[in-house]
């Protein structure tokens, strides 16, 4: 490079790219001065390479090990989340034959379920696992920037289930109190493990968010000061956007639980009135009086609506990038993306109390909210728009993945669409507390990014573990999980319409009998049919491992950072001698003129001139 | 404070420049410490957690029934035999911010490279810490003495015990945390670990006086918290 470029300052010579795109006048032939990348700026960082097998597979600092190791427990607590399900489905399809359940334990099961799926399943395995496994490698780093806080991150979140885990153990056992945990009930006596349930509850809860807050740091400062050379904000994949700012929306949100379950806990153990109004008890006032039951719940839901855009930010960022590599198509408007996802994460803080119509607080709160509840609906509409868009002449690979990307579109139209029921607040009302309400943040909280997750396993599990998951397996498990779902979750909306209320524990002798005791038997086989097919990707998983197609490196054709590592699976360290330098976006697809249907990042404009690539 | 110099990037002023930064590659808060921006960001979550307890506090206050004790009377120190409002408090705040300003002043020395005077500084902080969280040891022991308990108050409403013990237990228990820092940075500082670039515990993380100044942020944060605590608890 001449020293009169160098002069002109770095970062204009990075936008040079524009001199590629000048192919497209018929070829100007190639200008060495466009492959030009600033220099590095930040100094290469020391890794500790772990020597024995407790420092590099036990207490290890390598993130990629840190997200398997977040995937893992993740999904074993959410396998315990399902079985939970099954217990709960159980009982309201064949209350006959749930005999050993009583009421207490249904309750528990309920919130268990929740809490469970929620924050230790959902939050740890996107954030955790993908974050942690792919944040590091997409921007081009060695590792996350902290390492050592990062695997103390991992064993709080341990630590978190074991205390979660040993509720199931304790005297009383875990709370019932509804994953929502609202107060005076979830301490009082009558439901169910009020005692040490709820503690060990709220202690696993600051747990989680003290871990959460140690990878989240993490998270932030690799995305923000820790990239490649070349790799810009605006160069950086979808995922790595979706997980980064879910990571800010939790980071300003868990604060809030941390609160909450603080003061539930002073409520609890010391008897203090956060919380706890004056209350008779078989005629007698409780020693509490004068808290604000409601309180908690503002406090509950600050934190409880940015956690639904926590879990739904990572899913639409990875569904992004795996709908546009298998339709071999840039994303559309990745701009419009971007900005969609930062625009969700702002509103979803001023839509908390969209889950509080009916909490007896002041209507005008009521006309605000479904207001700015509303709004969300239009980054959103957007992003399911570029989605389509981006399939629409696209060369559609119609593997498992790409089943998985439209399985999730389907279901979050769907499951958004009833969402506008009730962020509605005179449609809501009557709605409230009903099948009406499970039936849609199960669709678009827990199936849709579910099924994120499983396009995701399939897409990436080649990387982590060099072979290809079977085909045939997965589309058995694509449309058992599928349709599966649709049985469960469709019903319920009729049930809630016929006004059959969430949370109740039988409901035989009621006027619902007729046509809700057929549907709740239905439901329950569907669920007990789901829950079994993911028995498939456990053996397609463990069958790969063996006997795997062996899946070499970039399998995709894919562009991002990810694949493009000197050995698959990638080393700790990721790049071997040298940080790769990124010259484009992760998306130029089926770009006209190019010798292959993709140009990866690192693909200098010098060796694409007669390609017609967008300046990105 | 003046632009880090960095090969091939050019720094412009204002606005722009911000957009600059934010649009190039790398790092978009040019030459700060990974460290540094972890504090910040670390601070800003922080935030949100002393601004939910103090919310909490002005809710919990403005719904109950039952009246809230007179702070100037419930505070007041007895000195001879007149009350004196705000007396222990004025002197732990006092001691407070003034060991923001001798943290201030390690910070300064530790980037001349100063060990001693920055290690005694450092020291100087975390007694000024130190000497805070026990006077507020001295002022719960009262509180509690004259029978305020967090689930009862003989002056009043019993929230007033409930947020007092919590608010100022959690603000103390993050001064204590810090002061259990400013120690243990003393004695590196005193033993040379940053002038060395000395590797800490099971990780390859150098030593490097930038160290200093990330303890500072949170102990200056932690003043600034107690400012606020101050004056919601004290003067409303």
């Amino acid at each position: 490079m001449s020293d009169e470029y160098e002069n002109k300052t770095g970062y204009q010579a990075q936008s040079s790219e524009t001199i590629s795109s000048g192919g497209r006048g018929g070829g100007s032939g190639t200008v060495p001065d466009a492959d030009h990348v600033r220099p590095a700026e930040i100094p290469e960082q020391d890794l500790y390479h772990g020597h024995s097998f407790i420092t590099k597979w036990v207490f290890c600092q390598d993130a990629k090990v840190i997200g398997v190791q977040y995937f893992l427990l993740a999904t074993f607590t959410g396998i315990i989340g399902l079985i939970l399900s099954w217990l709960m489905r159980l009982q309201l399809g064949f209350p006959e034959a749930a005999g050993f359940m009583t009421a207490e334990h249904y309750y528990q099961f309920v919130t268990m379920h929740g809490m469970i799926m929620v924050v230790y399943f959902l939050t740890a395995l996107f954030l955790g696992g993908f974050g942690n496994y792919l944040i590091p490698l997409m921007v081009g780093s060695r590792d996350m920037v902290f390492p050592y806080l990062n695997m103390v991150s991992f064993w709080s979140f341990f630590v978190a289930v074991v205390v979660l885990l040993a509720s199931f153990f304790v005297p009383g056992g875990p709370t019932g109190a509804g994953w929502t945990l609202y107060p005076p009930q979830a301490i009082l006596e009558g439901t169910p493990g009020s005692g040490m349930g709820i503690l060990l509850m709220c202690i696993s809860l600051i747990l989680f968010v003290a871990g959460f807050t140690m990878g989240g740091l993490n998270y932030m400062i690799t995305v923000l000061q820790a990239r490649t050379r070349g790799m810009t904000l605006m160069r950086m994949p979808l995922t790595v956007w979706g997980i980064f700012t879910a990571t800010i929306l939790a980071m300003l949100a868990f604060p809030a639980l941390l609160v909450g379950g603080l003061m539930m806990t002073l409520d609890n153990v010391l008897g203090t009135s956060f919380f706890m109004p004056t209350i008779l008890k078989a005629g007698e006032v409780l020693e509490y009086g004068g808290g604000s039951p409601i309180l908690f719940q503002h406090l509950f839901w600050f934190f409880g609506h940015p956690e639904v855009y926590i879990v739904a930010l990572p899913a639409f960022g990875i569904v992004s990038d795996l709908i546009s590599v298998h339709a071999r198509k840039n994303i559309f408007g990745y701009r419009m993306m971007v900005w969609a996802i930062v625009g969700i994460g702002g509103l979803s803080f001023f839509v908390w109390a969209h889950h509080m119509y009916v909490s007896g607080m002041n209507p005008w709160f009521g006309f605000f909210f479904a207001t700015t509840t509303l709004i969300i609906a239009i980054p959103t509409a957007m992003k399911v728009y570029n989605w389509i868009l981006t399939l629409w002449r696209g060369n559609i690979r119609l593997n498992v993945v790409m089943l998985w990307c439209l399985g999730f579109i389907v279901t979050f139209v769907n499951g958004g669409i009833t969402g506008l029921f009730l962020g509605n607040v005179t449609v809501d009302v009557p709605l409230s507390d009903t099948y009406f309400v499970i039936a849609h943040f199960h669709m678009v909280m827990g199936i849709a990014p579910l099924m994120v997750i499983m396009g995701a396993v399939y897409h990436w599990f080649p990387l982590v573990a060099g072979r290809f998951l079977d085909e045939k397996l997965g589309k058995w498990h694509f449309w058992l999980t599928f349709l599966g779902a649709y049985s469960i979750y469709f019903p319920m909306h009729y049930l809630g319409f016929i006004g059959v209320p969430r949370r109740y524990f039988e409901m035989y002798d009621s006027p619902y009998v007729t046509s809700a005791v057929g549907m709740n038997e239905f439901i329950s086989v569907a669920a007990f049919i789901v829950g079994a097919a993911q028995l498939i990707l456990i053996y397609n998983i463990i069958r790969t491992l063996k006997i795997g197609k062996p899946a070499g490196h970039n399998p995709w054709q894919a562009n991002s950072l990810e694949w493009l590592t000197p050995s698959v699976p990638p080393e700790h360290g990721n790049w071997g001698e040298k940080l790769p330098v990124v010259h484009r976006w992760p998306y130029d697809f089926s770009v006209p003129g190019a010798k292959e249907d993709f140009i990866t990042q690192t693909t200098p404009p010098s060796e694409v001139t007669e390609t017609e690539v967008e300046k990105t | 404070m003046s632009d880090p110099k960095i090969e091939g990037y050019e720094f412009k002023p204002g606005f722009k420049g911000m957009a600059q930064d934010t649009g190039s590659d790398q790092t978009m808060f040019k030459g700060v410490h990974w460290g540094k921006a972890m504090m910040w960001i670390f601070l800003l979550s922080h935030t949100f957690i002393f601004s939910c307890f103090l919310i909490s506090y002005m809710k919990g206050r403005g719904s109950t029934l039952i009246d809230w004790p007179n702070t100037s009377e419930v505070f007041s120190l007895h000195v001879g035999s007149t009350p004196v409002p705000l007396l222990l408090i004025a002197i732990m705040t006092f001691v407070l911010i003034t060991s923001s300003g001798t943290m201030a002043l390690a910070v300064k020395y530790g980037y001349e490279k100063n060990r001693k005077m920055c290690g005694w500084l450092i020291l100087a902080t975390a007694i000024g810490g130190l000497t805070f969280v026990g006077m507020q040891a001295f002022e719960w022991s009262k509180l509690i003495h004259e029978g305020v308990r967090p689930w009862e108050n003989p002056f009043g409403a019993k929230q007033f015990g409930s947020f007092f013990f919590m608010i100022t237990g959690f603000h103390g228990t993050h001064v204590s945390i810090g002061v259990i820092f400013l120690f243990i940075y003393a004695y590196k500082t005193f033993k040379g670990h940053y002038d060395e670039g000395k590797r800490g515990w099971f990780t390859t993380m150098k030593g490097n006086y930038v160290e200093i100044e990330i303890l500072g942020l949170y102990w200056h944060f932690v003043d600034l918290v107690w400012v606020f605590i101050f004056a919601f608890f004290y003067l409303w």
